[in-house]
C-alpha cells in the first residue's frame, strides 16, 4: 500500500438484512484497503459476514440484505455510498455508479469474483469454453473467434491439459479442481484490476487446494492483480496473503500485515483462531478450540462483541465498544496517562514502509480501565457449556 | 459432443458428479442427443413418436393440398397449373368437401351397419361414406391437420408466453411476481371451455382464435411450472457468478436460467398437446372450431352423433384418430419424462 489512493478503499460499510426474526447485521462498519496488486485476506468463522462484505462491495447483495451504510471506492470511482436523507431514510449518494454502470464498467470488466463452490459456479448446460467465451465477448471487444482463441489460451494458462480438446466438454466432464481453474481462467480473462475470491478453494480437497493456491500466485505475479482473499483457513493466508482483516460478527477486529498477524497478534479472538488449527506437532487433545458458538448477529452481545467467548474477558468488556486503531503498548499498565503517540507513530511509520499498519478492536489495548476490571472468565466458560439459545444475546446484555 | 474417456487428469473430489467411474461415462449426460438416444431405447416413447411422425406427415400433405394450395390458386400461374384447394386429393381419388352423390352413411368395407343390411361396404370407400355420401377416409386424412396444427401452435404459444412470465415472476420475485402470478392465477379460475368460448366470441369465430384462445388459457401451466423451476435455479452459484460478471438480467434468464428449467416444461409441452387437440376438438364438437366445409375431426365427432345408430363408424373413425393422436403424444411426454429425469437411471 502506498501514499496514494489505494486500489479499492471499504469505509464503515454496513449491509443488515432484514429477516421476519429482526435485522442481521451481517457487516457491521467494516473498513479496509486494497493497494494495486496486494492479495488482502479477509478470515474468520462462518457467520462473521466475510462473504457479505465481499458480495456488498460489487453490490450484490440481495433482498432481504442491503447495503445501509458505507461507502466503497475503486479507482477514483464510488461503487457504494450510502447516506441518510433528512427524515431518516437510506439514500445512495449522487456519485454512486448506477446499476447500468455497474454492470457495464465494473463487473467482470474491473472486480471478478471467483465463487467457493466450483462445482455449482459453471452453468450445467453449456460447455466449459462456451462460456468463458461468452464471458470474453461480454467485458472485451473482440469478435467470437478471437474470444475463442483468448479462451483457449486462458485454459492453458490455468494449466487445463489439451485446452482445445476440453473446450468443447461440459463441466460434469472436469474434476473439482479443473473445474475451479477454469473459473480463475475467467476471472482473469479481462484481465480485471481485482479479483474477489470468495473461499475459492473450501470445496476442494489440500491437494488440489495446494495446486490452485500455487496457481494463483504465480498468475498474480505474472498478472499483477489485486485479490480480496475470503476464507476461514488461516493456513491459506499464511501462504499467500500480504495483509489480513481478520472478521468476527461482522466487524474486522484485526488489521495487520501478514507477519505482524502471525507474530505479533493481538487480539484474544485472532490468538485462539491460529491456536486451534491443527498442527502436527500437537494432538487433537492438545488442540485448543474457541469455546462457544459465533453469537447470532440478529442482536450481538453489548460492549465487545468476541467477550461471551473470550478467554480475556473482563467486566469492563461488556460494558465498551472497542475502537478500532492501533495498539496502544502497555495501556494497560500505564494507565490513563499515556495518549497513544507512541502507537500512532509506529502505524506511520508502517504506512510509509507500505505496509499496513497494525489495528486491533480490543479494550486490552485501551485506556478503559481493563487492568483494574474484574475477569468474566466465568461466564466464558459458562457460555461454552452453555446451549445456543443462551448464547442468543439479550440476556446476558446488561 | 465431444467424446473422452479421459476425464480425469487429477484426483477428484468425493462430491464429484458421477456414480460411476468416469472412464466408463464418456458422454456427456445432456444435450439432445443424448435424449434422443435415450428415447430411442425405450420403446414406448417410440411408439409415441411414431404415431406424431406418421400424424406430422398427414398433416403436412393436407396442410400443402388444403391450404398452399388455395392460397397460391389465387396467383395465375399457378392457377394454370391446375393448382387449387385439394388437388390432390382430387387428382389421386377424390376430394374431402364436395359432395360426390355417393351414398350416404356407407358401411366400411366388407361390414354392414343398420342403414345397409346385407349390402357390405367396398374399397371405393374403405371407411365408409358420411352423412353427405364424402369419403371418411380422406375426411379423416385431412382433419389431422387440424388437430396436429391446433396442438402444436396453441401449446408452443402458451409455452413461450407461459415460460417468459413464470421466468420473469420467478427471477424478480417481489412485486413483479406477485402480479404475473396472481393474473395467471384469475385466468386459472376461469372454466377452460368458457374462457376460450368467450375469447373466441369476443375476437372472432374461427380456428385461429381457437388457437390462440387455447394458448393464452394454458399460459398459467406453464408459467406455475417454470417458476417452480426458476425459483431454485436462480439460487444457483452460476447465477450468481453470471451476474457477478456483469451479465445483464435479460441474457441471465435466457441463458442460464431458462434452459435450466426447461426440461419439465417440454414433457409438459409434449403432454400438453395432446390436452390442446382434445380441447380444440371438443370445440369443434361444439361449433366454435374449424368451420364446414373444411374437415376437422371434432366436427365429424359432431355431425356423426345423429347418425349414431345408422353408421356407428362415422362416429368411431374420428374418435380414434383422437384417441391415437393423443395417445402418441403422451407416450412421448413420458418417454422424454424419463429420458430428461437424471434420477431415473437407465
Amino acid at each position: 500500500m502506498s501514499q496514494s489512493e489505494p486500489l479499492l478503499r471499504v469505509e464503515n460499510l454496513k449491509t443488515q438484512f432484514f429477516t421476519e426474526e429482526g435485522t442481521v447485521r451481517a457487516v457491521d462498519g467494516v473498513s479496509f484497503e486494497v493497494g494495486e496488486g496486494e492479495l488482502v485476506g479477509l478470515v474468520g468463522e462462518s457467520g462473521a459476514g466475510k462473504s457479505v462484505a465481499a458480495q456488498s462491495i460489487m453490490r450484490l447483495v440481495e433482498e432481504p440484505g442491503r447495503i445501509v451504510d458505507g461507502t466503497v471506492t475503486y479507482k477514483g470511482r464510488t461503487l457504494v455510498d450510502i447516506e441518510r436523507g433528512p427524515d431518516g431514510d437510506l439514500r445512495e449518494s449522487e456519485a454512486m455508479l448506477s446499476r447500468r454502470e455497474m454492470r457495464t464498467d465494473i463487473r467482470g470488466t474491473e472486480i471478478a469474483i471467483i465463487f467457493q463452490d466450483p462445482m455449482e459456479s459453471l452453468n450445467p448446460v453449456f460447455t466449459v469454453g462456451g462460456q468463458v467465451r461468452e464471458f470474453i465477448e461480454l467485458n472485451r471487444d473482440v469478435s467470437g473467434a478471437e474470444a475463442e482463441e483468448i479462451a483457449i489460451d486462458m485454459l492453458r494458462e490455468v494449466g487445463i491439459p489439451e485446452p482445445v480438446k476440453r473446450y468443447d466438454e461440459y463441466p460434469h466432464q472436469f474434476s473439482g479442481g479443473m473445474r475451479q481453474r477454469v473459473l480463475i481462467a475467467m476471472a482473469l480473462a479481462c484481465e480485471p484490476s481485482l479479483i474477489i475470491a470468495d473461499e475459492p478453494t473450501t470445496a476442494l480437497d489440500v491437494t488440489v487446494e495446494g495446486q490452485i493456491l500455487d496457481l494463483v500466485d504465480d498468475l498474480q505475479e505474472k498478472y499483477d492483480t489485486a485479490f480480496v482473499w475470503v476464507t476461514h483457513d488461516m493456513g491459506v493466508v499464511a501462504e499467500i496473503c500480504d495483509s489480513v482483516n481478520v472478521m468476527y460478527l461482522g466487524e474486522v477486529i484485526e488489521q495487520a500485515d501478514v507477519d505482524d498477524l502471525f507474530h505479533d497478534t493481538k487480539h484474544p479472538y485472532t490468538r485462539a483462531l491460529l491456536r486451534s488449527i491443527p498442527r502436527p506437532d500437537r494432538t487433537v487433545e492438545s488442540l485448543d478450540p474457541i469455546g462457544g458458538v459465533m453469537p447470532e448477529a440478529i442482536n450481538p452481545p453489548s460492549g465487545c462483541r468476541f467477550h461471551t467467548r473470550c478467554p480475556d474477558a473482563r467486566e469492563v468488556c461488556r460494558e465498551v465498544h472497542p475502537t478500532h486503531a492501533p495498539p496502544e503498548e502497555g495501556a494497560d499498565a500505564a494507565g490513563a496517562g499515556n495518549d497513544g503517540a507512541r502507537p500512532a507513530d509506529a502505524a506511520r511509520a508502517a504506512e510509509a514502509d507500505g505496509r499496513q499498519p497494525h489495528l486491533v478492536s480490543c479494550v486490552k489495548y485501551e485506556s478503559v480501565g481493563y487492568e483494574h476490571s474484574e475477569s468474566l472468565e466465568a461466564e466464558a466458560t459458562g457460555a461454552f457449556a452453555g446451549g445456543l439459545a443462551e448464547m442468543r444475546g439479550g440476556e446476558r446484555d446488561e | 459432443m465431444a467424446t473422452t474417456p479421459d476425464i480425469e487428469n487429477e484426483p477428484s473430489p468425493d462430491r464429484e458428479f458421477n456414480e460411476e467411474p468416469a472412464a466408463e461415462q464418456p458422454k456427456a449426460r445432456v444435450g439432445w442427443q443424448y435424449t434422443l438416444s435415450q428415447v430411442r431405447r425405450d420403446p414406448t416413447a417410440m411408439s409415441g413418436l411414431v404415431v406424431i411422425g406418421v400424424a406430422t406427415l398427414v398433416a403436412v400433405v393436407s396442410f400443402v393440398d388444403g391450404v398452399l394450395f388455395a392460397y397460391l390458386a389465387g396467383f395465375g400461374a399457378f392457377a394454370s397449373l391446375g393448382v387449387e384447394q385439394y388437388a390432390i386429393a382430387e387428382a389421386l381419388w377424390v376430394s374431402p368437401i364436395a359432395e360426390t352423390g355417393a351414398p350416404i352413411l356407407r358401411p366400411p368395407a366388407f361390414l354392414t351397419n343398420e342403414l345397409y343390411p346385407g349390402e357390405p361396404g367396398t374399397l371405393a370407400h374403405p371407411l365408409g361414406t358420411d352423412h353427405r355420401g364424402r369419403d371418411l377416409l380422406v375426411r379423416l386424412f385431412y382433419g389431422t391437420r387440424i388437430a396436429i396444427t391446433v396442438g402444436i401452435v396453441s401449446t408452443g404459444l402458451a409455452m413461450v408466453l407461459g415460460m417468459v412470465v413464470g421466468s420473469v415472476a420467478g427471477y424478480y420475485g417481489g412485486l413483479v411476481d406477485d402480479a404475473l402470478m396472481r393474473g395467471a392465477e384469475t385466468l386459472y379460475a376461469i372454466p377452460f371451455l368458457v374462457l376460450v368460448i368467450v375469447f373466441m366470441v369476443a375476437f372472432g369465430r374461427n380456428l385461429t382464435f381457437a388457437m390462440i384462445g387455447v394458448g393464452v388459457a394454458t399460459i398459467p401451466t406453464f408459467a406455475r411450472l417454470i417458476r417452480s423451476r426458476v425459483l431454485s435455479v436462480r439460487e444457483e452459484e452460476y447465477v450468481d457468478a453470471a451476474r457477478a460478471a456483469g451479465v445483464r438480467d435479460r441474457n441471465i434468464i435466457m441463458r442460464h436460467v431458462i434452459p435450466n428449467s426447461f426440461a419439465p416444461v417440454l414433457v409438459q409441452a409434449t403432454l400438453q398437446v395432446g390436452v390442446s387437440i382434445l380441447i380444440v376438438a371438443g370445440l369443434s364438437f361444439l361449433g366454435y372450431g374449424a368451420q364446414p366445409p373444411t374437415p376437422s375431426w371434432g366436427q365429424m365427432l359432431s355431425n356423426s352423433r345423429d347418425y349414431m345408430l345408422p353408421n356407428p363408424w362415422f362416429s368411431i373413425w374420428p374418435g380414434l384418430a383422437i384417441l391415437a393422436t393423443v395417445v402418441g403424444f403422451n407416450l412421448l411426454g413420458d418417454g422424454l419424462r424419463d429420458a430428461l429425469d437424471p434420477r431415473i437411471n437407465n
